[in-house]
């Protein structure tokens, strides 16, 4: 690959002649990894409105006992919606979309390596995101059994079972071409002198999560084909009355779901790893066992699926492994956060916008590792097991976590992709109504799911109505505080104090190296690496 | 356990908690309700015993993880002059901070795998009920004593929570968590239940008794519980079942032996 660029095929492609395209068709027809990165961030920020409008919902009907603005059915539509919405829609483009943008800068590649499937790979999310989204307007809605669609609950759903079936065909589709453009970007088209030990954090998390798209997502596809068999074509894949096993497809999605949370987590490790070491001015602490507690979690992740099914009815066995290999992640886990603390220790600390993020990060993703070791121990268990307790749990490592992982790096890259400086002033105002407001709405739900209020209720029992009054309080603060991350960033993209090449204080990587905002092609010529 | 500071151990829970969110709180906000209640069985005392161990060795690592960080976030300020260290690795620390959570890890896993052992030894039982879930109900069946009935959503709560009803939740007693016919149990007396379903999976809960087990149709899933002490205890399906999921409680009333004997015979009187 270098070597092409290195030849006169260079030269014939002068740069003016490969500037964007106009008006729409520049996004329609690009193939260029800034252009398409675009498309995902700007696609899974209005993602996170339509998914936090559901919430929004959730949270004002269960603000007080008994229902007052939605119907049971309509309830468990939305929170089926907003977990898809928010986790196919919202979360993992948002990561594909900083890969795009980022990996190729950061490992002195000129573009993806396969821009045309990358082009595809965009453009189909729109379309799967509108066939889920169209769900809610059918005969009998959108699907209402939960993200996580246990049979024999979700073959009781209408016809629109299957375009959400198609929908989650197509999301699935699109992460894995994702998933397979950057796997051969990274192996291919890095510069030289950039081994694999000495690419950026970010770039490791995403290899390895890409990895994990590829060996689950194919899995959570076939299970998804044989509901949709079940439920049109007279097949009892799992269901028992014709010989079927309901238990099975929950093993099958769980075999999908439990990797899924780390591609969730993984590439925020990427952005933690690469924002701490920038603002403590300082290299990131322990790089390779970094890397090796990656791949850690990556592979015990795939071992631990049925903590999430301790209910169903376990040998002992079973719940013994499962209990032990769950607990096992913590160590990875713990060694991460040690080596981000580590970064810290005696570095010369600045708090920019980014930083609060990610040290807001630090702490609550470290509250709902906690409560994940806890959830580990099945005897316990049995009593955490679908209540608030579990949705706290995994909203602090999603919400506080994964979400603030991505604003954090939103806010650390901007400059670099609009040659602006953000509002400062603005964005701390963002970080504190946010970080506060997000533990008002999911610090409260602990107590709740402790005291045996379950999840997915649309009305609750009269004991549970202050804490969930608090936590809506706090839904409703942490939704409208986003619409100041939007009005940010737009403001940065139409203007502002000029950024300067290294945007920061001297951080380390490629990305600093080209002109802010970054050119339309970047390395075309490949840089030396040390 | 080794651990019997539990009261202790509640008040400090609740104390932190306490001040972590006065700020954001009304005034009257569910204090006495922030942690897992103790319950009446010994799978609910283990679970507490062990969720309070995890609980506080949580606590301690976060308080001494938290504590470094926001000294590092302190000291190491580059407005107060901080001058970064040049150090990328230590691999004694990594060697230390690697060890420790794998021991403290084992440590929890020894301490939970006997209480898992006796939750899952249902034998030696002196009756057992056969429970079946269905949207959106429960039924109750005594096995050899010829009694079986259904536990439905009392009537009082099931016109309040339709939507638009005008009625206050508070005005009713239990409102969504009492039922027309109670499972009526004897105290101190094993019982193993077998849990299926007629149609979607349910999950049967009730938290002072610590059982959950799914009811799944196909499947008959077993557990037990011994209650100690006479008394009511509610709790609701925590498996997503339909539109009603919310709304199938379950109503556990524990009796004397003798005042059991009584009613069980009165209930089979009518069925022969």
């Amino acid at each position: 690959m270098t070597t092409i660029t290195q030849g006169h095929a260079a030269q014939d492609h002068a740069h003016d002649s490969h500037g964007p395209g106009h008006g729409l068709s520049r996004w329609l027809f690009t193939t260029n990894h800034k252009d398409i990165g675009t498309l995902y961030l700007v696609f899974a920020l209005v993602m996170l409105f339509i998914g936090g409008a559901m919430a929004l919902i959730i949270r004002a009907e269960l603000f007080q006992p008994g229902l007052q603005f939605v119907n049971p059915e309509f309830f468990n539509q939305m929170t089926s919606m907003h977990a898809l919405i928010m986790v196919f829609g919202m979360i993992m483009p948002a990561f594909v979309g900083f890969a795009n943008w980022m990996i190729p800068m950061m490992i002195g590649a000129p573009d993806m390596a396969l821009p045309r499937l990358n082009n595809w790979s965009f453009w189909i999310l729109p379309f799967a995101g509108t066939i889920l989204l169209s769900t809610l307007f059918m005969e009998g809605g959108g699907p209402a059994a939960g993200w996580t669609m246990y049979p024999p609950l979700v073959l009781q759903s209408g016809n629109s079972l299957a375009f959400a079936i198609f929908a989650i065909h197509l999301l699935g589709m699109s992460s894995i071409l994702g998933a397979i453009n950057i796997i051969v970007t990274v192996m291919n088209m890095r510069a030289p002198g950039m081994t694999l030990l000495k690419m950026p954090m970010f770039v490791w998390t995403w290899l390895i999560t890409a990895y994990l798209l590829i060996l689950v997502m194919p899995v959570l596809a076939g299970g998804v084909t044989m509901l949709l068999t079940d439920r049109f074509f007279g097949t009892s894949f799992f269901q028992a009355a014709g010989g079927g096993d309901p238990v099975l497809f929950q093993h099958i999605f769980w075999f999908f779901g439990h990797p899924e949370v780390y591609i969730i987590i993984l590439p925020s490790f990427g952005i933690i790893s690469q924002i701490i070491p920038a603002f403590s001015r300082k290299p990131l602490f322990g790089y390779s066992s970094m890397v090796y507690a990656t791949a850690g979690i990556a592979f015990l992740s795939c071992i631990v699926w049925a903590h999430h099914m301790f209910t169903v009815g376990m040998p002992l066995a079973g719940e013994m492994f499962f209990m032990m290999s769950t607990m096992l992640i913590a160590i990875p886990t713990a060694v991460k956060v040690f080596n981000w603390t580590a970064t810290m220790w005696r570095g010369s600390l600045s708090f920019e916008t980014p930083m609060l993020f990610a040290v807001a990060f630090l702490f609550l993703f470290a509250i709902g590792g906690f409560s994940g070791v806890m959830m580990a121990i099945a005897p316990v268990d049995f009593q955490y097991h679908d209540t608030y307790f579990i949705v706290a749990h995994f909203h602090y490592v999603l919400v506080p976590g994964a979400l603030f992982a991505a604003i954090g790096g939103a806010y650390f890259w901007l400059p670099k992709w609009t040659g602006h400086m953000y509002d400062e002033k603005l964005g701390k105002i963002h970080f504190w109504l946010s970080a506060v407001s997000v533990n008002i709405l999911f610090f409260p739900q602990h107590f709740l799911g402790l005291a045996g209020m379950p999840r997915r209720i649309p009305d609750y029992a009269t004991q549970f109505a202050d804490w969930n009054a608090v936590s809506s309080i706090g839904a409703f603060v942490f939704g409208f505080s986003q619409l100041m991350f939007v009005y940010i960033v737009v403001k940065c993209v139409r203007g502002g104090a000029k950024a300067t090449a290294q945007v920061w204080d001297n951080p380390e990587g490629l990305e600093w190296t080209v002109p802010s905002p970054a050119p339309y092609h970047t390395f075309d010529e490949p840089p030396l690496v040390r | 356990m080794p651990f019997n500071t539990q009261k202790l151990a509640r008040k400090g829970a609740q104390a932190v908690t306490a001040l972590l969110l006065t700020a954001a709180l009304p005034a009257h906000a569910a204090w006495n309700q922030l942690n897992l209640p103790r319950g009446v069985t010994p799978a609910s005392r283990d679970a507490y015993d062990l969720h309070m161990l995890a609980l506080w060795i949580c606590t301690v690592i976060g308080v001494l993880v938290f504590a470094v960080l926001i000294y590092a976030m302190v000291m190491f300020r580059k407005s107060k002059g901080a001058v970064a260290a040049k150090f990328t690795h230590s691999t004694m620390a990594e060697v230390i901070w690697t060890t420790l959570p794998t021991l403290i890890l084992v440590f929890l896993a020894y301490e939970t795998a006997p209480a898992m052992i006796r939750i899952e030894d249902t034998r030696n039982s002196e009756m057992t009920i056969r429970i079946t879930g269905y949207q959106w109900k429960w039924q109750y069946e005594y096995v050899g004593q010829n009694v079986s009935f259904f536990s439905t959503l009392a009537q009082t709560s099931n016109t309040a929570r339709q939507l638009g009803s005008g009625e206050d939740p508070y005005q009713i007693e239990n409102y969504l968590l009492e039922v027309d016919k109670p499972l009526v149990v004897p105290v101190g007396t094993k019982i193993r239940y077998l849990l299926t379903s007629n149609d979607v999976n349910h999950a049967w809960w009730v938290i002072d008794l610590s059982v959950k087990r799914d009811a799944i149709a196909g499947y008959i899933n077993e557990g037990w519980f011994t209650i100690d002490k006479p008394g009511t205890y509610r709790g609701q399906c925590a498996e997503l079942c339909g539109k009603d999921h919310g709304f199938m409680p379950i109503v556990v009333e524990a009796l004397p032996k003798a005042e059991f004997d009584a009613w069980l015979a009165s209930q089979q009187a009518p069925a022969t």
